[in-house]
């Protein structure tokens, strides 16, 4: 499956630039595997030491939040766009 | 600097009001090289606390998108401190998503709000002043 993947400005300096790029893979774990073969800088933003979603992200699979459907096991389609976003948070 | 149209202004202070005794949140948006934050995102504080906050998830992409149909981007963050100073804690500094994004304290700590403005960039702070328009 080919989906596009949206990244939010803090992550587009390790895509040189870009806002959006497509991946491919079955899985939103694949899909992440692809971005990082293609951008190996965004390894350490968007995942965690233990390889799971970094705890600072949010990741949209279109619509929907992916903590809800098996995060990195959330299966995607074709033309599925996969929007990245940073937590914002504090105290 | 940070430019901050009225309306914005009252919706947010009017939020953080609203929000107590919890923290509230939201997100502004404008033209980044504008320095001016035209329109607030109202969101839920999914902590649901007085001491810390976190934008909802689906508030954060829903307002992402309507400020991209706008022709704008998000260009910062609000929130309430509920019993302290309009001053960046230290968990605010920690988790500061975006260097290039204004942070914005709103201080309930006495009868009339306090509205200050930072920049977060590599853990240092800055204040900006902040101009209603």
């Amino acid at each position: 499956m080919t989906v596009t993947v949206r990244l939010p400005t803090v992550l587009r300096p390790a895509t040189g630039g870009r806002a959006t790029v497509e991946a491919s893979g079955a899985t939103v774990g694949e899909v992440f595997d692809d971005l990082i073969r293609q951008f190996p800088a965004l390894r350490d933003q968007v995942l965690g030491e233990d390889g799971t979603l970094h705890r600072h992200l949010n990741v949209f699979l279109n619509d929907d939040d992916v903590r809800y459907l098996g995060k990195l096991d959330a299966k995607v389609n074709d033309e599925d766009t996969v929007t990245l976003m940073p937590a914002v948070a504090g105290g | 600097m940070l430019h901050l149209a009225r309306d914005a202004y009252l919706q947010m202070v009017g939020h953080c009001l609203d929000g107590l005794p919890l923290e509230a949140c939201g997100l502004l948006a404008g033209r980044p090289a504008e320095q001016r934050a035209s329109r607030c995102y109202l969101t839920k504080n999914v902590a649901q606390s007085a001491r810390i906050y976190e934008v909802d998830p689906l508030g954060h992409l829903t307002a992402d998108r309507d400020a991209e149909a706008r022709g704008l981007e998000l260009i910062g963050v609000f929130h309430s401190h509920t019993h302290t100073d309009a001053y960046p804690s230290p968990t605010d500094v920690a988790q500061a998503p975006d260097p290039g994004w204004h942070y914005v304290l709103v201080s309930l700590r006495d009868i009339a709000p306090v509205v200050r403005s930072y920049r977060i960039i590599d853990g240092k702070i800055a204040e900006e002043p902040v101009v209603l328009e």
